[in-house]
């Protein structure tokens, strides 16, 4: 308990705050330009936290994080175009409600959920986190073998397109790790006789390639919707009768995006669906959703706002990235020398409740601005892409270089950064291999540990408890799928 | 006024090109596969040691071997997936932008940083971005002014320059 009181003392720090507040607002802008996603965001700006201190830096990322689920609902709502992936669904009723002049009420009940599905989860992650760091310091090897494995499987799993190639980029991210001297032994692998790759290539240039330069060049081919004007913002302020219509959806998409945002995979997209679909199944009249529903708002922006803060227990507590922003947020607190897992509670408890407590501030600052300064975001959309792309990729290359001052690694964020594209052009979703880059070398040596103990027999994962435990669970994730799909088959065949 | 939320989707999907057909998927599958073999080569050559004893080829012998194995699988179940993207005129867009790209790391170390900084967002903003001229010009000196102001001047960091 001290640790979390404390917490409010080093956010309360004037650098803190200010940290807390670039970061929700660069959050909040760049969820309402459509194009860069938080994890590209996050992607260019590692390099600016070298320079500052391990709190302050998470502080901004994980504003970055939340601040664009908020951005993202005000073009789903005024434009039908969602900033981001997790506000898709927000479209469907908040640009009905937009059209029928109430986008004021949308933008309202879905800052209110935001905010009450954030808070909701960053209460749940501060009664919860530290009782999982506590049982993960038993784990041992074995046990991150199997977690590790179980995270990179299930993200490549739950992704969108095809899980094949889902997993396949998992696999070249793995390959990707074990380049430079090999931990046990000291063999160069990979390296190609290079003195760049001996030490194995870096974080940064494979994540600001991958997801900053990559995303940029794709975007390059016009694909940019034609812009619309944006409907007109009157009477943020939802009404009495609405905020009781969406009190319900509020509550259950807190909930719905808490569970989802823990898990592996889920997040903030997922839980947005989910609690789009639930309240459409529960409501008396699910005709109405589709055509301006405020619970068809109202859930889907708790939710995904409440898993974005949810998906940050796995990172915090055991290590293990939940989805490709975590990766992002393990690769900065590995910048930062500080490795994420259940010792992280004990040995930084400044940063561990720093962190956690920013997001109280955070989001109450994100309503402050969502609901008055709505005009001024909206505002911004009039930026054009074509202006954005060069500024974004000067900071690119002038970021990767001020890391190390070599000139090698704009190359490497050039290399990946055409990969990143290719990738996007051939269905490869790049978030795999990025999570699977990070989780690699922990990868591969609590495997290469566990085999130790085990006296080199595989089968010795199932014999411990939780290992074998989460490789069952995943075995049963990855197999029930296919299995459902051949018994359908089966039943439509039986019925031809 | 409803929104049909089929309609919605084929206009979001309208905005994304063609998708590029069987030989695209074949062609991904191959290339992954072709890593996978080759990472398998290279960690033989490693050495796999034994499972009590593993050698620093064993774990990524393992990674590939599954890559190889599943764009074998993609090679042969995925020709009738619609997630690849026809590649356009406008790829060219994304090539020549490719090529600014590795001619601003080349000249960086030799000249300095503003020049092809300058370079290089005029050409995004007038070429690729069809920008005017006038407002090219002027966000390419602002937006390098900036960052030598913000690089150099604030944050002090040892960027190679000209002035």
């Amino acid at each position: 308990m001290g640790g979390f009181i404390d917490g409010f003392g080093v956010v309360l720090q004037p650098g803190n705050l200010l940290y807390c507040l670039i970061g929700v607002v660069i959050g909040m802008l760049i969820g309402v330009l459509p194009g860069l996603g938080p994890a590209a965001t996050i992607a260019i700006l590692l390099p600016i936290t070298y320079g500052v201190e391990p709190v302050s830096a998470i502080i901004m990322l994980a504003g970055i994080f939340y601040g664009a689920q908020y951005g993202g609902t005000i073009t789903s709502v005024l434009l039908r175009l969602p900033g981001e992936a997790s506000s898709v669904v927000t479209v469907f009723d908040g640009f009905a409600l937009a059209k029928q002049g109430r986008a004021g009420t949308a933008l309202g009940i879905a800052a209110i959920g935001s905010f009450i599905g954030g808070t909701v989860s960053i209460i749940g992650l501060t009664l919860l986190a530290p009782v999982v760091a506590s049982v993960a310091l038993d784990f041992g090897p074995p046990e991150y073998a199997a977690l590790s494995l179980f995270g990179v499987l299930l993200v490549a799993t739950v992704g969108n397109g095809s899980r094949l190639k889902a997993v396949i980029a998992a696999g070249l991210g793995l390959l990707l790790a074990t380049v430079g001297r090999d931990t046990f032994t000291g063999a160069s692998r990979f390296t190609f006789d290079s003195l760049n790759l001996a030490d194995g290539i870096d974080f940064v240039p494979i994540a600001m390639g991958l997801f900053g330069l990559g995303e940029i060049l794709y975007n390059l081919e016009e694909r940019h919707h034609k812009v619309q004007t944006p409907a007109a913002v009157a009477n943020i302020w939802p009404s009495r009768a609405d905020l009781r219509q969406a009190r319900g959806a509020i509550g259950r998409g807190s909930v719905i995006g808490f569970v989802l945002g823990v898990l592996p995979g889920g997040g903030a997209t997922l839980s947005s669906l989910v609690a789009y679909a639930v309240e459409k199944r529960r409501a008396k009249e699910p005709e109405r959703f589709g055509r301006g529903a405020v619970e068809g708002v109202a859930a889907p922006e708790t939710a995904n706002n409440a898993a974005a803060t949810s998906s940050f227990i796995p990172l915090l507590t055991l290590g293990i990235p939940a989805n490709a922003t975590m990766a992002l947020m393990f690769g900065a607190l590995l910048i930062q020398g500080i490795a994420p897992g259940p010792q992280l509670v004990s040995e930084h408890p400044d940063l561990f409740w720093g962190v956690i407590n920013s997001m109280y501030l955070g989001n109450i600052l994100l309503l402050i601005m969502s609901i008055p300064l709505v005009g001024v975001f909206v505002k911004i959309l009039k930026v054009r892409p074509a202006v954005l792309a060069p500024i974004t990729v000067l900071i690119t290359l002038l970021g990767v270089y001020t890391v190390a001052n070599q000139v090698f690694d704009i190359f490497l964020v050039i290399v990946f950064g055409v990969l990143g594209y290719l990738m996007k052009k051939f269905g490869f979703e790049p978030g795999p291999l990025v999570l699977a880059f990070v989780l690699g070398s922990v990868m591969e040596i609590a495997v290469r540990q566990s085999l130790l103990i085990f006296g080199g027999n595989p089968a010795g994962f199932f014999t411990r408890p939780i290992s074998g435990t989460v490789l069952v669970a995943l075995i049963i994730v990855l197999v029930l799928p296919a299995v459902r799909l051949l018994v359908r088959r089966r039943k439509e065949k039986e019925l031809v | 006024m409803s929104i049909d939320q089929e309609s919605l989707r084929a206009e979001w999907a309208e905005d994304r090109p063609p998708h590029a057909g069987p030989w695209s998927q074949f062609g991904a599958a191959v290339v992954a596969g072709v890593v996978g073999l080759c990472g398998v080569i290279g960690s033989l050559t490693l050495g796999l040691g034994r499972l009590t004893q593993p050698g620093p080829g064993l774990w990524p012998f393992v990674v590939c071997v599954v890559v190889t194995v599943l764009s074998i699988a993609l090679a042969l179940v995925g020709r009738h997936g619609t997630d690849t993207e026809k590649f356009s005129r406008s790829s060219v867009l994304t090539a020549v932008a490719v090529l600014t790209l590795v001619v601003f790391a080349a000249v960086l170390p030799l000249i300095g940083f503003e020049l092809p900084s300058l370079l290089l967002t005029f050409v995004w903003l007038r070429f690729l971005g069809k920008e005017s001229w006038v407002s090219s010009v002027a966000i390419s000196v602002g937006t390098v002014a900036a960052f030598y102001v913000l690089f150099v001047l604030i944050l002090q960091i040892p960027l190679p320059r000209l002035i």
